[in-house]
């Protein structure tokens, strides 16, 4: 018996079907926010085009250790004096939508001081910078996809999107997974803000349960006895399942 | 296990300090030997310049390959092939990188040579996606699954880069008559 005729692989052979992923769930796409000012000369308009996934899609960057420095996680080491505030472990673990932890994977992370604000150029909210912080982190997941920061808790500050405006107080975080499809830039907010209400960035997510999940908790279990308050944030990156999810349409 | 997703949410304006990499748009260092800069500008619907937009690249090598695990013809590593830039004050960014090559479906049919774009900005509650392809490209390009297989035919041209002194062209209109191609991943 003599073994099929085998032939170098070329660009256009077949390939093996790489992993899929799943739907986004209407949460991580394209939605206009008419209450967010900024919005609106910027969303686009035209109907977006269905972009099957190749393997372009379903590879992405895998920026590892040169990136990271063991100190980068801890926004309150990164001066010579200790920044003002309330001292916060941030923590959680980052999975994709099947449940898997998504180990190794770069967390970016930055935030105004306790003030409320950015120590950033474009930043000029009447309030005081901090010379002990930065507001930037940044760390890899580990084995299990856990991520720790410690920080502290950032101030709510106001914008000039509508009549006495005022963001909640927030983190920004940004991921990449393992694939391009599950690049994520989101935030995490702070359980029981009064600002929440009139917030039409945190409000542009319309289902309250998908809200609830950019709202960390508070976690007496991270919390270190006369040092820190512990606040948990999960993160779930677009899954891998291959059961397509029934396809609404997300647009309004 | 099921788990629902964590929603987008917008970049902000003040992201500089914290996503800006010295080498984020040297997706090959300087001086390699084929290098072309990519180069735009964003635009809003007023036809006014995007001056905080992050604007990001994934691409392939110039064979086609990838540096990861998950690329089904195995990793070819050494080839970064991401890029991160902000526009500057009047809505300009640049990738420094090599073409890429052509990239199969999962039918085996052959992709025309494009990268994948993330833009982020202030008022965008997501990153909006659309796909860089080439002018030069022609032939490539008329066998695309994605250009010629799901792209209106009258909207193509806002995908492809135009040749420039030192590589290629490609502006971003977020709206307007002009408005870009994006894309629903």
């Amino acid at each position: 018996m003599t073994s099929p005729p085998t032939s170098p692989r070329t660009n256009a052979d077949p390939v093996p079907a790489p992993p899929r992923y799943g739907s986004d769930e209407g949460v991580q796409t394209l939605v206009d926010a008419p209450d967010y000012q900024s919005s609106r000369l910027r969303v686009p308009r035209r109907p977006l085009t269905e972009l099957p996934a190749t393997v372009t899609e379903l590879t992405g960057p895998l920026l590892g250790d040169r990136r990271v420095d063991e100190a980068d996680h801890d926004l309150t080491r990164q001066h010579r004096g200790e920044p003002l505030g309330e001292r916060i472990v941030v923590h959680g673990r980052v999975f994709d939508g099947d449940g898997q932890a998504v180990p190794h994977t770069l967390v970016e992370l930055w935030q105004a001081n306790a003030a409320g604000r950015y120590s950033h150029d474009g930043d000029r909210h009447d309030a005081p910078l901090d010379p002990n912080f930065t507001g930037v982190g940044r760390c890899l997941t580990g084995a299990e996809g856990r991520y720790r920061f410690v920080t502290v808790k950032p101030g709510a500050y106001p914008w000039r999107n509508h009549d006495n405006a005022w963001r909640p107080a927030h983190i920004h975080f940004s991921l990449f997974g393992r694939a391009f499809v599950q690049r994520l830039i989101t935030q995490m907010y702070f359980p029981g803000d009064p600002l929440f209400e009139q917030d039409p960035i945190f409000n542009a997510v319309r289902d309250g349960k998908a809200r609830d999940r950019l709202v960390a908790r508070f976690d007496w279990d991270a919390t270190v006895p006369e040092w820190a308050l512990g606040y948990r944030f999960d993160i779930v990156l677009r899954g891998r399942d291959a059961t397509p999810m029934e396809d609404e349409e997300h647009r309004p | 296990m099921r788990l629902p997703l964590t929603p987008s949410q917008t970049i902000g304006p003040f992201y500089h300090h914290a996503l800006s990499w010295p080498d984020g748009p040297q997706v090959v260092p300087a001086g390699t030997a084929g290098r072309i800069w990519i180069r735009g500008r964003v635009f809003d619907g007023a036809g006014d310049a995007v001056t905080d937009a992050l604007v990001e690249t994934w691409q392939s090598d110039p064979d086609g390959r990838f540096g990861h695990p998950d690329d089904p013809r195995g990793p070819v590593p050494g080839f970064r092939g991401y890029g991160r830039c902000a526009t500057d004050a009047s809505g300009a960014y640049g990738i420094l990188t090599l073409k890429p090559g052509r990239v199969p479906t999962c039918d085996g049919e052959l992709q025309a040579p494009h990268l994948d774009v993330s833009v982020f900005s202030r008022g965008l509650l997501h990153r909006a996606v659309t796909r860089i392809y080439f002018a030069d490209e022609q032939e490539a390009n008329a066998d695309d699954p994605v250009l010629w297989g799901s792209v209106d035919p009258s909207l193509r041209q806002t995908l492809i880069a135009e040749r420039s002194d030192d590589g290629y062209t490609f502006d971003i209109h977020l709206q307007g008559e002009h408005e870009t191609v994006f894309f629903r991943l």
